[in-house]
């Protein structure tokens, strides 16, 4: 797929929140509230078996106990968990075979989305994982990643196939009083998808899940699991958009990953859920929980994007339990109008010879706040523990803020540890330099802030890449100042 | 007769209230060299910014006729297009874009505006070869980030490539010579005479009159406190050189 000017003019056009559409999809929801009945209700509708709604009900009692978070570095009106709908699946009147059978609506919405099925098989050879609202919709490619052993399902699909695998994984790396979201979304997640590479195994192709909030007044709660075995490697993506609505919206998912010894992940997330207006209207808000085990000389690589949400309170880390075990962290955030962002990672050294990288580069424009918090801790048994870190913040304006939370907790005085920092405002001077050799101001703007994110986009995937490097120009149009 | 390129009358510009060209006048022809000499603070840069479009000063009077277009009228990027092309005095880094990106975006911009192919890559890469030997830019130097860890004189030779690169109509070079070795000098020099041409024209601003050694001018202008104040030809730049500039000041003062 080539990217052309022409594309990215085309592309330049749509000024406002381009995935603002909703899919006139007929849905089937649960009535708004959290209690014990809504659970069952989810239950029940999902065919989940006794242990499952168990383990649900107990994540509502823990929950019911913990109180919202307040530490960070964003303000914003509590969401009133009794007014949200905690399940909302676009009603299904049969099984699916093949994508014929799939609704022409959500079809429709993917080709939107620039994901239609049919051409990423045809083009990119990814394996597509599509959950609208709650609920997944189709997978793709499944047969073929079946060859190789490989399991890519949905989540309910999962529990109902694999029940073995997701009851010994599910909740070992974020346990349910983990956090406040992260016993909300083990009460009432819905879908979401999962994921086995057998030992041994390179997945041949990226897998991939897009994820999208149809519905009005719902919340998506949606649980990831990836589980790659002994010295299997698989890359993983994820995409979220959302409808612009006035009213925010709340999504809180937890993803986990096991990496069993000699393996990798490498996950990769483009998040654009719904922004809000540029007066800080509406918009997602957007808590989640990620988190990845590594053991003996396994590794795990997350790398994000995130343009969108009202407020976004996320921390993808690692816990690099085995011997010379890697956690990788690559994150560019991007914060305008009235966003708020407090993003980072921790990265846990437990194994001895473990090492920890850190890229962040936070981007902050409008009156928006944006901020890096991250902990680096070094256990005692860490001998030889390394890690570097690099929090880089570039400012558009100056009307918005970018703050630096970095803590490091050293318990082993073998360990080697670096931080680097930056803060930068975007020069009216490189804006000059650019548009004087005929550079027009959103193609240097764009320019300049793919340079400076560049570190973290290699990272991406080829076909992701271009979509992040899409999503900076159109999150930051006419945004210095 | 040759075509008049740029065409200033009575210009006047001033920056935070405070006027620095009180009215320049000034006539560039194909195939002219003109140099503008003048001591510090005399508005020389006022006047490379201003015909660049830089948006800090205010144009407060006068006209700039630009091959028949009002150069005032323009935005910065679209008198780029039509082959204004300024030497910065300070050349600006930007990390993690590859000079070779750069410049590949300037001409896709220029070509899409211009309602032109863009050149393909083969051309653009031979292009690339033969204007970067012509002032002995390293082949390492085209893919770092622009300018970023350059050396002073580096960062004016990448100027030059970029100028060479472009093809412009109308090259204002700011103090281009300022802060280079000799060596760098006659590198500089060189690339600016082989890229003179019956069809454009070039403007060196300089403060020394030892880079019109390399570069001889057609006329040399001496600016001072927003006016030109002498007009004459490259000996007056060897005149000024020997007396300084008081002898011609003292009757402005």
């Amino acid at each position: 797929m080539k990217y052309t000017e022409e594309d990215l003019k085309e592309e330049l056009e749509g000024k406002e929140y381009e995935f603002g559409f909703t899919t006139d999809i007929e849905s089937d929801r649960a009535p708004n509230g959290i209690n014990e009945s809504i659970i069952r209700f989810i239950s029940a509708k999902k065919e989940e078996p006794e242990w499952l709604l168990e383990y649900r009900l107990n994540a509502l009692k823990v929950w019911q106990e913990m109180v919202e978070p307040e530490w960070a570095h964003v303000t914003y009106k509590k969401p009133d968990f009794q007014n949200i709908s905690y399940y909302s699946a676009p009603k299904k009147k049969k099984e699916l075979k093949s994508l014929d059978e799939v609704d022409p609506e959500i079809l429709k919405t993917m080709e939107r989305l620039g994901i239609s099925l049919e051409e990423q098989k045809k083009l990119t050879g990814v394996a597509v994982d599509f959950v609208i609202d709650s609920v997944s919709v189709a997978t793709s490619f499944k047969e073929k990643l079946g060859e190789l052993g490989i399991i890519f399902c949905s989540f309910s699909e999962a529990v109902k196939e694999h029940p073995e695998l997701v009851r010994k994984y599910l909740g070992t790396v974020v346990p349910t009083g983990d956090n406040f979201y992260a016993a909300l979304n083990s009460a009432v997640f819905s879908d979401g998808s999962f994921c086995y590479i057998p030992k041994g195994v390179k997945c041949p192709m990226e897998l991939s899940t897009y994820f999208r909030i149809n519905d009005s007044g719902t919340g998506q709660f949606e649980r990831t699991l990836v589980v790659a075995d002994e010295g299997s490697y698989v890359s993983y993506l994820e995409g979220c958009t959302a409808p612009s609505r006035d009213e925010n919206q709340l999504h809180a998912a937890v993803v986990e990953l096991i990496a069993l010894d000699d393996a990798e992940i490498k996950y990769s997330t483009v998040q654009n859920w719904y922004p809000g207006d540029k007066n800080g209207k509406g918009g997602v808000f957007n808590f989640v929980t990620k988190r990845g085990i590594c053991y003996k000389n396994a590794k795990i690589s997350w790398t994000q994007v995130e343009t969108g949400s009202a407020i976004t309170w996320k921390y993808p880390s690692c816990i690099l339990k085995g011997d010379n075990s890697i956690g990788e962290f690559y994150s560019v955030a991007v914060t305008n109008n009235h966003q708020m962002a407090d993003t980072g990672t921790k990265m846990i050294h437990i194994g001895k010879n473990t090492k920890s990288t850190i890229i962040s580069k936070g981007i902050s424009a409008g009156q928006s706040h944006n901020s890096y918090r991250g902990l680096v801790k070094i256990g005692k048994g860490a001998s030889n523990a390394r890690n570097f870190s690099q929090c880089d913040s570039l400012l558009m304006t100056d009307r918005c803020g970018a703050h630096t939370y970095p803590y490091i907790e050293c318990e082993n005085s073998s360990a080697h540890l670096e931080h680097e920092a930056t803060t930068s405002k975007i020069g009216e001077d490189q804006l000059f330099y650019c548009k004087q050799r005929g550079i027009s101001e959103e193609r240097a703007i764009s320019l300049i802030v793919n340079g400076y994110a560049k570190e973290v986009l290699n990272k991406l995937p080829m076909e992701f890449a271009v979509e992040a490097q899409k999503l900076l120009e159109i999150s930051l149009e006419n945004s210095v100042g | 007769m040759s075509q008049t390129i740029l065409k200033v009358n009575n210009l006047q510009a001033e920056i935070d209230g405070k006027e620095i060209l009180k009215g320049i006048n000034l006539e560039v022809k194909a195939g002219e060299i003109h140099a503008i000499m003048g001591p510090n603070g005399s508005g020389k840069s006022t006047l490379s910014s201003v015909l660049a479009g830089r948006d800090e000063y205010e144009v407060t009077g006068g006209e700039v006729d630009y091959l028949g277009m009002d150069l005032l009228d323009l935005d910065p990027e679209e008198r780029a297009w039509e082959g204004l092309f300024l030497a910065f005095q300070y050349p600006v880094e930007i990390p993690g874009v590859s000079n070779i990106n750069f410049l590949k975006t300037a001409m896709a911009e220029r070509a899409k505006h211009k309602g032109l192919d863009p050149i393909s890559a083969k051309d653009f890469l031979t292009m690339v070869k033969e204007k970067s030997a012509l002032v002995e830019l390293n082949d390492k130097l085209k893919n770092r980030s622009v300018n970023e860890g350059f050396s002073g004189g580096e960062k004016k030779r990448n100027e030059i490539f970029q100028m060479a690169m472009l093809e412009p109509k109308l090259s204002i070079l700011d103090e281009t010579d300022s802060g280079l070795d000799i060596d760098a000098l006659r590198i500089v020099a060189n690339g600016v005479n082989t890229l003179k041409s019956d069809d454009n024209a070039t403007i060196v601003i300089t403060h020394y009159q030892r880079l019109l050694d390399y570069i001889v001018p057609d006329f040399v202008h001496v600016l001072y406190n927003g006016r030109i104040i002498k007009t004459g030809d490259k000996s007056l730049a060897l005149e000024l050189e020997e007396r300084g500039y008081d002898w011609l000041i003292k009757d402005f003062a």
